[in-house]
């Protein structure tokens, strides 16, 4: 086995100068009788050859998102990543590295990873942040169970915007904690009275800006609101390119920034692995769960990072943490810097604008498809379109002439048969006029 | 005079009112003190209720209160310079003021010759 | 003709005289002390160049941003500098022994790398339609097989994100199962070993339980007897880690089990070493009701710095109708992604949803391949390998290092205290610190907790035996140093770090974590 180091003579050499006559003496605790004799019935190591084509003829029964005209988004984002970032985060370094504990030689983690907090402060507009969650939708859910603990309240308020997952998993969570929450009805259209739903029992009001269906929310009075009732405001963000081109959830009056990281720096892969954004202000630090890294000097007055206010952690708290969580998502977050880094301030608000205005074109394109009406009066890269039939057939008949043409919302909502005749549509920088018209002309055919 | 429980908090008690703080050997125990959390003033606390945290960079350790009372101040310049608990843990580092509700709960402490030696026995 | 040009550079080094030497700047060598990129970055550069915008009436509805981003760009060529120059400051498994017990930092395999890099895999949206991602389905339920088949369980849940996420994941389902059960309200303890993992009281408490600690017995592991005094109708779960924190095998686990499970309790099994143990025993039968398998640590998806992770949890037979959503099932013999708990049929009670999508796809790839590439075979003898070399360790190690249990067989992980250094004057921190020096990463400290000052050597099975040979060697010469008396050399070290030992206490005391403008 080609990731094995020793030859047989080794084995020997080592089972004698431990004193035992064979491998299965070093499992004589192993109750008796459960040691594996028969064959699991799984095939025998392979060489990286057959591996390949066994892995290859898997991933060729997929369709690309790069092989196609691509208008899937609701979450995660097809965006260009510059070569650079996959390279570096490839480097043994970063990628074969543990959390950073030893912090005298773990420099490089511990310093992009101040590099990421201060990225994520900045764009989001808040003071501090973390260095990351596993995703969007698990940030979501430790915003929600922090805002519990900073108010001592136990309800959380969820707009009919958030993403109907994230929806998901912070109810599962509020529901195996012992909060409770309070779902608005899904809201395709940018209407919702959510300020009626704050009262003095509200922990959180969770809104997501631009929305699942694609409108972007004025916070400010929503945040006005949390406060006049001593709740929080939490802040959710599926698509961070839009921080560019919008006002910052923090300028606006957010508590709580949880957010997706993806479109910076990582691929789609399915949907994971992503990284959490998670931020706030620095009156709330000692509830912010996950790891942060703070600045300190060494023992000769260099500079240097380290591992700090770990006392909020599970592995010192135990029960009494912020949160269980102790790996995150450290590569992800690499490739998030990097990508932001070599976008800049420059780089990132002329991605944005390129975002809005392929999503301006679309939506007028599509606009001109008789029978479609586009529900959105304001979007950044992303609207919802109401067609003239079942949004889930008309979406496979476009995926059968080659184009991916966005989410049918039924997907994610198949006990709601009102919004049946939604699809949520994205365009980015990687979306064409080409693309465009590929797509509406293929919408007017199969309507 | 000064009681001192086995948790090692310290409690001054004068016209009805108690300070409470950690001990010398509390605080060299634990280590350069990083953060303390406080109780909120007017706040009521049980004998035995958490009553405040305190942090070195490796350990977190909870004092609890040692009699009955409300809160009725709480040491403010600890939020800002914690290693004041590490300089002096039974003058200017105390953590709170009790207004002590049942006074009877101050006879069981130990008084600082008998508290010193329950520190040797550990 | 005599080339003087050419003569006049020395080929041979000059004797050296004197080591104290200093550079002018701060660099030393090829080691470079690098700014943050709020010190050099510029807002106005852009390391990479887009097209124009076209003009379009804008659809922001007048929330366009005013606040400046202020964040710096770097050009490529100075970006590929500053993350080259701070990767260096790293240690990495590719550097050398990395022999974090419980962290299992064995050999990355580029193949996996490449695999999750094929546009198959990681060109594919979680929401593009299921017709178009049947390749990405079949993946996972051919993991989901190799996972269930190697552990012996009845079910799976994938899309934990990383360990403790399986944890709450496992707990949830065992709630659940207890309110289906009546219990719930009834059931409010957790039973936890004192040795444990901090996440396993940490995701107890996450779901409202009480934690009670069950102490160790002399010998390290749990005692059967003193679990089942703690037993009764309001214990919910007992948490275990097996083999457990201190590297050894659970003896008495089957009667563990038996006593859990007659008491109406479920046996959530933390599977953080399961790579001692994978394909050499089964976990189900062992009366395990839920695990969560480690993909970044005993399938060696890499740890990348402190993540990704991806934590996917196998279910018996009684939990097996509360896995999440996401979940596999399999239809006239193909694999249906199931994402939405109304598609449930009868016998599938989903508990909810633990993340958004699907869980960590790219990590099912690079398990799957180090899977397919070890075989049953290889994982086998991968098993069998570590726990060969963390014996191989221990006995080189156990005249000069004192271990807390006695001279016993350790499973993947051997651990030692810290009795042959207290005299000294040595601390594990000291000694930790002096191993950076020798070149190597230091194993893991003071864990567990019910160790005086813990080290826990996990070697892992990617070492050769000259490589631990040196790692021996390299131990043994710093405890002798220690006890020749040499405290002051471990007080300082690390010495040839890029940083010296960092001052903690003022980085909690006065937390700066982010860059801000000089005022």
């Amino acid at each position: 086995m080609r990731y094995l180091p020793q030859t047989d003579a080794d084995r020997s050499a080592m089972l004698a100068r431990i004193g035992v006559p064979d491998i299965d003496a070093l499992f004589a605790d192993v109750p008796k009788g459960k040691l594996v004799t028969d064959p699991h019935g799984l095939p025998r190591g392979q060489g990286e050859i057959s591996v390949e084509r066994h892995m290859n003829r898997l991933a060729a029964k997929n369709v690309a998102a790069g092989s196609v005209p691509f208008f899937v988004g609701a979450g995660a984002y097809r965006h260009h990543v510059p070569a650079s970032v996959d390279h570096l985060i490839q480097r043994s370094e970063f990628l074969t590295s543990y959390t950073p504990y030893q912090p005298e030689i773990s420099q490089g983690t511990l310093q992009t990873l101040f590099e990421f907090q201060t990225q994520v402060a900045l764009l989001t507009g808040m003071e501090v942040a973390n260095g990351g969650m596993y995703d969007g939708s698990t940030a979501t859910a430790e915003a929600i169970l922090m805002a519990r603990r900073l108010t001592g309240r136990a309800k959380a308020v969820l707009s009919g915007g958030l993403h109907p997952h994230y929806r998901d998993v912070a109810e599962t969570i509020s529901r195996m904690s012992g909060g409770t929450h309070e779902a608005m009805p899904p809201a395709p259209t940018a209407e919702e009275d959510i300020l009626s739903r704050i009262d003095d029992q509200t922990a959180c009001v969770v809104v997501q800006t631009p929305t699942f269906y694609g409108h972007l929310v004025d916070l400010r009075p929503i945040a006005e609101a949390c406060h006049a009732k001593g709740a929080l405001l939490v802040a959710v963000v599926t698509e961070v390119v839009s921080l560019g081109a919008i006002e910052s959830p923090g300028a606006q009056g957010a508590d709580i920034v949880a957010a997706e990281g993806q479109s910076f720096g990582n691929p789609l892969t399915f949907g994971g692995p992503y990284v959490g954004l998670l931020a706030t202000r620095d009156k709330f630090i000692r509830q912010l769960p996950g790891r942060l890294t703070g600045e300190t000097v060494d023992a000769a007055g260099e500079r240097g990072f380290v591992l700090t206010l770990s006392t909020r952690e599970q592995h010192i708290r135990r029960e009494k943490a912020t949160s269980n969580i102790c790996t995150s998502s450290g590569l992800c977050a690499l490739a998030f810097s990097i990508h932001l880094t070599l976008l800049g301030s420059a780089g990132l608000a002329k991605l944005a604008a390129i975002n809005h205005a392929n999503a301006v074109r679309l939506a007028e394109v599509l606009a001109t498809v008789k029978g479609i009406r586009v529900l959105n009066d304001t979007f950044f890269n992303e609207f919802t379109i109401r067609v003239p039939g079942n949004a889930a057939e008309i979406v496979e008949k476009l995926t059968q002439r080659g184009i991916l043409g966005g989410v049918p919302v039924s997907r994610l909502e198949p006990d709601r048969p009102d919004l049946a005749d939604l699809i949520v549509v994205a365009a980015t920088e990687l979306t064409t006029a080409d693309d465009r018209s590929m797509f509406a002309a293929a919408l007017a055919e199969v309507l | 005079m000064t009681g001192y429980t086995r948790d090692h908090e310290w409690i001054a008690a004068a016209g009805g009112e108690a300070t409470v703080g950690i001990s010398h050997y509390a605080q060299d125990q634990l280590g350069d003190v990083v953060f303390v959390e406080l109780p909120q003033v007017g706040k009521q606390l049980r004998k035995g209720d958490v009553a405040a945290v305190v942090e070195s960079v490796k350990a977190a350790s909870e004092v609890f209160a040692p009699v009955s009372g409300e809160v009725v101040a709480v040491n403010e310049t600890l939020t800002g310079d914690p290693a004041l608990v590490n300089r002096s843990p039974e003058g200017d580092g105390w953590f709170m003021r009790l207004r002590v509700t049942d006074p009877t709960e101050l006879e069981g402490l130990m008084d600082e010759a008998s508290y010193k030696a329950f520190v040797d026995t550990i | 003709m005599l080339n003087t040009a050419e003569r006049s550079r020395p080929t041979q080094p000059a004797p050296i005289s004197a080591d104290d030497v200093e550079a002018v700047g701060k660099a030393r060598g090829i080691r470079n002390e690098e700014p943050l990129i709020f010190e050099v970055g510029r807002a106005e550069v852009s390391g990479v160049d887009l097209p124009e915008p076209e003009t379009v009436t804008s659809r922001l509805g007048g929330l366009e941003r005013k606040t400046e981003l202020g964040l710096p760009g770097l050009s490529e060529p100075e970006a590929l500098r500053h993350y080259v120059r701070l990767s260096k400051q790293n240690y990495a498994i590719d550097i050398n022994t990395y022999p974090l017990g419980s962290c299992t930092m064995k050999h990355n395999a580029r193949l996996n790398e490449k695999m999750a890099r094929l546009p198959g895999f990681g060109d594919i949206h979680p929401l593009q339609p299921l017709s178009t991602v049947q390749g990405a389905v079949d993946l996972m339920q051919e993991l989901s097989h190799w996972l269930m088949t190697l552990t012996g369980m009845e079910a799976i849940a994938l899309s934990p994100k990383a360990g403790a996420h399986g944890e709450l994941c496992g707990m949830m389902a065992i709630k659940t199962a207890l309110a289906a059960r009546g219990e719930d309200a009834t059931r409010t303890t957790v039973l936890a070993p004192q040795s444990a993992h901090g996440t396993n009281p940490a995701t107890a408490a996450v779901l409202g339980y009480r934690i009670e600690s069950i102490p160790a017995r002399a010998d390290g592991t749990v005692d059967p007897e003193v679990v089942k005094a703690k037993l009764g109708p309001h214990v919910a779960a007992i948490m275990l880690t097996n083999p457990n924190t201190c590297g050894l095998f659970e003896p008495d686990i089957i009667a563990i089990a038996d006593a859990v499970h007659a008491a109406g309790a479920f046996f959530y099994c933390d599977g953080a070493n399961l790579n001692a143990i994978l394909g050499k025993v089964r976990p189900g039968e062992l009366g395990v009701d839920a695990m969560h398998i480690n993909l970044h640590k005993t399938l060696s998806t890499p740890h990348g710095g402190g993540g990704p992770g991806s934590g996917p949890v196998v279910l018996s037979a009684t939990l097996a109708p509360y896995a999440p959503v996401p979940f596999i099932r399999m239809e006239n013999g193909a694999p249906v992604l199931i994402e939405e708990s109304v598609h449930a049929l009868e016998g599938e009670q989903p508990f909810g949803r633990m993340t958004a999508f699907h869980g960590q796809m790219g990590m099912y790839v690079r398990a799957l391949a180090y899977l397919l590439s070890h075989g049953e075979d290889g994982v086998k003898s991968a098993s069998e390998t570590a726990v060969l070399n963390a014996n191989y360790v221990r006995v080189g190690l156990r005249d000069v290092m004192t271990q807390p249990f006695g001279d016993r067989i350790c499973m993947h992980e051997a651990l030692f205290d810290d009795r042959f250094l207290e005299p000294h004057g040595v601390t594990t921190l000291d000694f930790a610190k002096a191993m950076i020096d020798e070149g190597y990463h230091p194993m893991t400290m003071y864990f567990p907790l019910v160790v005086h000052g813990a080290l826990l050597i996990e070697p892992t099975e990617s070492e050769s035996k000259e490589s631990l040979d040196q790692f021996i060697e390299t131990m043994r010469g710093l405890a002798a140093r220690a006890k020749a008396g040499d405290a002051a050399s471990f007080k300082t070290a690390p010495h040839f770090a890029p940083r010296r030992r960092l001052d903690e206490t003022r980085a909690a005391r006065q937390p700066r974590l982010r860059w801000r403008p000089a005022t």
